[in-house]
């Protein structure tokens, strides 16, 4: 069992979805993050999404950009991406964390020592966002010796042949980006993404994640209804953008809390 | 150089199934443009299959762009030289004043058999920019162009000629504001209008099929040169130069040589302030290490954390980070060679080819300009040069006036 499946099998035993928080590795700055990420689990946040900056995110939207902006100048970078993760596992033994990112970071420091140095880091898995199942075999390869998990994506554009594509390989969740864009797009409507949830529980056992675009408790509410779990990012970072650090730690928690209240209480109404 | 195993391999064959060259190439990205990018490579690969399509290339080449641009003794700068005959491919004279034009005319056409009904590009000096919006004009299809913003600061006549064209501008101000920011907007537009949007890349990289769909149709470019330079000399040159920004002037002009292994191909990289000042040259073979970035593993111009550098060029055409997968695989296996040229060198070129030949370039092949004398010195008298002579200056003549301390 690892992290992740393990809190997964607890929340289908609780009948709940959970909530998965993303946030941007040395955003606004290195301590003022480290605050945040070791309140998120208090906060309701199920599994922790840590990004890691790159100068040239062409997946994400304006909130994210702004948030890797913010973390390059305050001197982030994978390494000190993996020495938060370190830091955050010393206190949590038991909340699952993956890093979100792009490939060429990962390139630089070569798939192996990435794998080793996330396992001695206590990270679960991870997201690059541009290595696709047709060029991630390095990065399979790589995690396989230390049981780390590599979530794939399907998106709206993912058709059923495709989607047996992803899902080879997938482990530890998979990420259902709701609508076509970048994050923190428009979000989808309700009833497309609890089609698309139906169709990919058809083909696999694997929770499912469901981001893109949920910004609001009612946005989350409606996913939680058959997702296994909400994804919210540019809401979280778009609290740290507004203003001074040290209200960012409590106004970030507030989020959470708020929208991990949604998720927890979506299936009994 | 070449092992003798590599140098008796087709050098045309690639990329492979995988779009690679060698471990240069590939598809990374997000997984919502994966099916887009696939269904991209099967429609390319029925429209080379279709003479119809090649038919209506050949038209537009005949008729619309001016093809075949003229191979051209240049006979003063050969003089001044006093070394190899030095021969330019003018490809300055297409309609819209580049290379630029062979590829979009391809793409659009591409994108117009695919159904779609949107273009979208992203530019730089504004030549890709310019010839996309020309032939969205011609065929009747809307075009919105990514532009960083301080690249529309320094190539305003180019961003005049595109609105006239009927395109929407876009000003990207994310990053450092040039042609890499725009290509990750492009790519942003790309990935959230997957239905009806067609995204025309306008360098040989991306993800595949893109540098291996470009390269083809630059290709136009080398194959006249060789039909030309055989029919005036009676056989091939001995070298062939061109500019390197993302390399698809230059591998147009390589690709049909590169089984030729006595032709020796001499790409030139942007120096900017020179090599060996920190992020302020764009030379990503000679400056770079490989990395992976929109789409493509590559040389790339990075920091150790695998963050890219934004670079410097006199030229924006060149001021991109990375190159097209297919010189960095060239240059690896030493089947092409890259040099660099710095701004102030490639200025003092674009003024000697002004006055010797009575033409003036483009700044970026005023970057091969510059190394063309050192290269006929090295092939020697009897030898043969052609250098892509890809654009002209009209765009460049704010800046040039800048960079002499000349206000207009
Ligand atoms: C005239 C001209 N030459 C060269 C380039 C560089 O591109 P490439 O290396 O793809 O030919 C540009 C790009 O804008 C250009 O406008």
């Amino acid at each position: 069992m690892t992290r992740l499946s393990t809190r997964f099998a607890a929340l289908k035993r609780e009948g709940r979805a959970g909530l998965i928080a993303y946030i941007m590795a040395s955003d606004p700055d290195h301590e003022t993050c480290f605050e945040i990420l070791r309140g998120l689990p208090g906060a309701g946040a199920d599994v922790i999404e840590l990004g890691f900056p790159f100068s040239d995110p062409m997946a994400d939207g304006v909130s994210i950009q702004l948030a890797a902006q913010r973390a390059l100048k305050a001197g982030g970078s994978l390494r000190k991406t993996l020495d938060l993760a370190r830091r955050f596992r010393a206190e949590d033994q038991t909340t699952p964390l993956i890093l979100m990112g792009y490939s060429n970071p990962v390139e630089q420091m070569g798939y192996d020592g990435f794998s080793r140095d996330m396992a001695n880091a206590g990270a679960d898995g991870a997201i690059i966002v541009d290595l696709p199942p047709e060029e991630d075999s390095p990065l399979r390869a790589a995690f396989a010796p230390n049981d780390l998990s590599i979530i794939r994506l399907a998106t709206p554009t993912t058709d059923d042949n495709r989607l047996t594509k992803v899902l080879e390989g997938a482990s530890g969740f998979l990420y259902y980006v709701s609508v076509a864009g970048v994050t923190g797009a428009n979000a989808a409507t309700s009833e497309n993404v609890r089609a698309a949830v139906e169709r990919i529980k058809r083909a696999t056992q694997l929770p499912i994640a469901v981001g893109f675009g949920v910004r609001t408790p009612e946005a989350a509410r409606a996913i939680a209804q058959n997702a296994d779990a909400v994804v919210v990012g540019s809401a979280f970072v778009d609290e740290i953008a507004a203003g001074g650090s040290e209200q960012a730690v409590e106004r970030v928690l507030r989020k959470v809390e708020q929208l991990s209240e949604a998720v927890r209480t979506a299936r009994g109404q | 150089m070449a092992t003798n195993v590599e140098s008796r391999r087709n050098w045309q064959d690639l990329p492979d199934a995988d779009g690679r060259f060698g471990q240069y190439g590939g598809r990374f990205v997000a997984e919502t443009l994966m099916p887009l990018i696939l269904d991209l490579e099967r429609a390319y690969r029925a429209a080379q299959a279709d003479p119809e399509f090649a038919a209506t290339m050949q038209d537009f080449w005949t008729h619309y762009v001016g093809r075949p641009s003229p191979l051209y003794f240049a006979e003063r700068l050969t003089d001044h030289y006093g070394a190899a005959k030095i021969y330019f491919k003018r490809d300055e004279l297409n309609h819209t004043g580049a290379h630029k034009i062979n590829n979009c005319l391809g793409q659009v056409l591409l994108a117009v058999r695919m159904g779609k009904t949107r273009i979208i590009a992203e530019t730089g000096a504004g030549q890709h920019g310019v010839a996309t919006a020309t032939i969205c004009a011609r065929l009747g299809l809307p075009c919105v162009v990514f532009m960083g913003a301080t690249d529309i600061e320094r190539q305003k006549p180019n961003v005049f000629r595109m609105k006239l064209l009927g395109a929407d501008v876009r000003p990207v101000t994310s990053g450092n504001a040039t042609l890499k920011d725009a290509m990750n907007e492009a790519l942003r537009d790309w990935v959230t209008n997957v239905h009806d949007t067609f995204y025309c890349i306008g360098t040989a990289a991306g993800p595949h099929p893109y540098p291996e769909m470009v390269r083809d149709f630059q290709s136009v470019i080398g194959r006249e040169a060789r039909e030309q330079i055989l029919e005036r000399e009676g056989r091939l040159p001995d070298a062939l130069m061109a500019c390197i920004g993302g390399g698809s002037n230059a591998i147009g002009l390589f690709h049909p040589f590169l089984n030729d292994e006595d032709v020796k191909l001499y790409g030139v990289e942007a120096a900017g302030f020179g090599l060996d000042v920190y992020n302020k040259h764009a030379a990503a073979i000679n400056g770079g290490k490989p990395g992976v970035l929109h789409g493509n593993r590559t040389y790339l111009l990075q920091d150790d954390d695998g963050q890219i550098l934004e670079g410097h060029s006199i030229s924006a055409g060149l001021d991109y980070p990375g190159v097209g997968p297919e010189h960095s695989y060239l240059a690896d296996i030493g089947r092409a060679k890259y040099l660099s040229c710095t701004d102030d060198e490639a200025l003092e070129a674009f003024k000697l080819c002004a006055r010797l030949e009575g033409i003036l370039p483009a700044l970026e092949p005023s970057h091969a300009l510059a190394r063309v004398g050192e290269v006929a010195q090295e092939i020697g008298k009897d030898g043969l040069i052609i250098m892509n002579l890809c654009g002209r200056g009209d765009k460049d003549v704010f800046t040039v006036a800048d960079a002499l301390g000349v206000t207009l």
